[in-house]
């Protein structure tokens, strides 16, 4: 058996019925890590010697007859804005080159309380402000697809591990598109769950209202799985939610028939590739096929969501990033004369282009002079924004549309073109807005590069979100991938 | 456009220094992105209540007990410069 091959459900269920083991199944990872590693740059950080010692703990579990972990012997990736004890969290940034962080993030405590293994750090855009992994201090990751172009960001390290099979499943962070768009640009299921859903203690914030920690997988089963260890309140973030928790795995082999899918037709008529259109459409007549209602739906401000996202996460940005200060940790810039130029030259020196770029325009959004025009306005049209998806979710259970409206692009193509880059995330930034839930799954393939649908849910309501991908993956097979039936 | 004058002071603000050259070509992505948000004058707003936050969110305040925090020296570890266990900076006094 090639163990990379199976799903991250065989990998833990075989190592119960003890055909294979923990040990087994890491060191497989670690071989093709090896193999392709060089050439693909998906990860910062690979923790190999953590990875066996983890893996040795629970083949001795499985020895002893003990209870195993949801997680068990699962090959895991985080992201590298996730915070993990004693190793390396670097952010992709130079700002935090050497910092180790003294304390355990939520989610991390989770998974290793799972019993799954983190095999390492994944690549992405610096302080996850991108949509490419090309602004990484740590060089750009390449799309497994095809090495001449992106696999999208900000969590392109975390896709690309998954579908080049180096982990079986990942986390992300999702602030406006950063888990699904390179979910699309790979060819893998990504979750971005309600925000409020998932502990944000232990993420590096970007925009935090807007930020939520999230899921990559081969196929929507494997990336339940992982989403069902990491849900649940925590005292150490007051912004997640105290509810019943459900069982997701559960939920997914429910019957669709009947269900009410909207297609918001602004969304359609916005600026898109015709080929990722028509495999949308495609996908939204197997709904049909499948038995579900599709009714075409109006979200009237759904053209100002990419303006209002821009200066509310920038807004948020400036005031979360003066905390790199080059005091208490990170870089601090070898010459300066005064406090002043501490930390000018520490912010100068360590911060690239990007993270510049939105932490000016952040400030400028929600300066003296500014702020009515900008920021406050921005605040308001969020709350139209939030009243179209309110009133769709009265009448709908879900919302389809193309998780991006571009296939993925060559390596460098808009790396010196800011507006065209963040025009890669118009079909996911107002869910973020509006914190609800949404999914991306392959639905197609134009010329071999894969197209993502997005099935976007109402707050909390991803039980409805995973078992309408999930019947949508069982009906098309795309092209032998494994979609872990 | 956006002027250069108010571009400095911004960035005087975030304290990130740009030299000339930089600016140059900053100015010109700055006022793209700014005209692009503009778009936002469209939208007509009178009477909408403004979305700082999606959740309800109330702040619970747990039980007032003494819990054990990082140890000084994990707080400390990741110092850029530290001496006699405290972060280090300019000298104030001589």
């Amino acid at each position: 058996m090639d163990i990379v091959e199976l799903t991250a459900m065989e990998m833990k269920e075989n190592l119960e019925k003890k055909r294979i083991s923990a040990r087994d199944i890491v060191e497989a990872h670690i071989d093709r890590i090896e193999k392709v590693e060089e050439e693909l740059n998906a990860f910062i950080t690979i923790s190999k010697e953590e990875a066996l010692k983890s893996a040795d703990r629970i083949d001795q579990k499985v020895r002893n007859g003990e209870k195993l972990g949801p997680l068990a012997g699962i090959p895991i990736g985080i992201k590298d804005n996730i915070v993990t004890k004693d190793i390396r969290t670097t952010c992709g940034s130079k700002m935090l080159e050497n910092f180790v962080p003294p304390y355990e993030s939520t989610v991390v405590e989770k998974i290793r309380k799972g019993d799954g293994i983190i095999l390492g750090k994944t690549n992405m855009d610096e302080f996850a402000m991108g949509s490419s992994t090309e602004t990484s201090y740590f060089g750009p990751t390449k799309n497994p697809i095809d090495s001449q172009r992106v696999p999208g960001g900000s969590s392109g390290g975390s896709a690309a591990a998954v579908k080049a099979r180096e982990v079986a499943i990942a986390l992300g962070s999702d602030t406006g598109g950063s888990i699904r768009q390179p979910a699309s640009f790979c060819g893998v299921v990504g979750i971005k769950p309600t925000y409020g859903l998932v502990s944000r203690y232990g993420l590096v914030s970007l925009a935090n209202t807007l930020d939520q920690i999230g899921v990559l997988g081969r196929n929507v089963i494997d990336a339940t799985l992982m989403l069902k260890a990491i849900v649940g309140y925590d005292e150490k973030d007051s912004t997640s939610i105290d509810m019943e928790l459900i069982d997701y795995i559960e939920v997914l082999s429910e019957n669709i028939k009947g269900i009410k899918i909207g297609v918001p037709k602004e969304y359609m008529d916005l600026e898109m590739d015709k080929r990722v259109k028509e495999q949308v459409f495609k996908a939204i007549k197997t709904f049909e096929d499948i038995g579900a209602i599709v009714e075409d739906i109006s979200l009237p401000q759904m053209e100002y969501g990419l303006a209002t996202y821009y200066i509310v996460s920038t807004a948020e940005i400036s005031s979360n990033m003066a905390r790199f200060d080059g005091i208490r940790y990170g870089y601090r810039a070898e010459n300066y004369e005064t406090l002043d130029e501490l930390y000018m030259n520490t912010r100068s020196e360590a911060f690239g282009e990007e993270v510049k770029r939105r932490i000016m325009v952040g400030t400028y959004s929600l300066s003296r002079d500014y702020s009515e025009q900008y920021y406050k306005k921005a605040v308001k049209v969020r709350t139209l924004i939030k009243e179209d998806f309110d009133k769709a979710f009265e009448k709908y259970d879900v919302i389809l549309s193309p998780t991006s409206p571009n296939l993925p692009f060559k390596l460098g193509e808009k790396l010196d073109d800011p507006l065209a880059m963040y025009k890669t995330d118009l079909f996911t930034v107002p869910v973020n807005l509006a914190g609800i839930c949404s999914i991306s799954v392959p639905c197609g393939y134009v010329e071999g590069l894969p197209v993502g649908l997005q099935i976007i849910g109402n707050r909390f309501e991803e039980s409805k979100i995973l078992k309408v991908a999930r019947a949508f993956e069982k009906h098309v097979s795309l092209g032998g991938e494994n979609i872990g039936l | 456009m956006v002027s250069i004058d108010y571009i400095r002071y911004i960035s005087e603000i975030c304290k990130i220094k740009f030299t000339d050259d930089e600016l140059e070509d900053f100015i010109q992505q700055f006022t793209g992105i700014i005209e692009y948000v503009d778009k936002l004058k469209e939208v007509n707003t009178e009477g909408v209540v403004p979305t700082y936050f999606v959740n309800s969110n109330t702040q619970p305040l747990r039980e007032d007990v003494i819990r054990d925090g990082l140890s000084k020296e994990d707080v400390i570890r990741n110092a850029p410069e530290e001496e006699y266990g405290y972060f280090k900076l300019l000298n104030v006094m001589d």
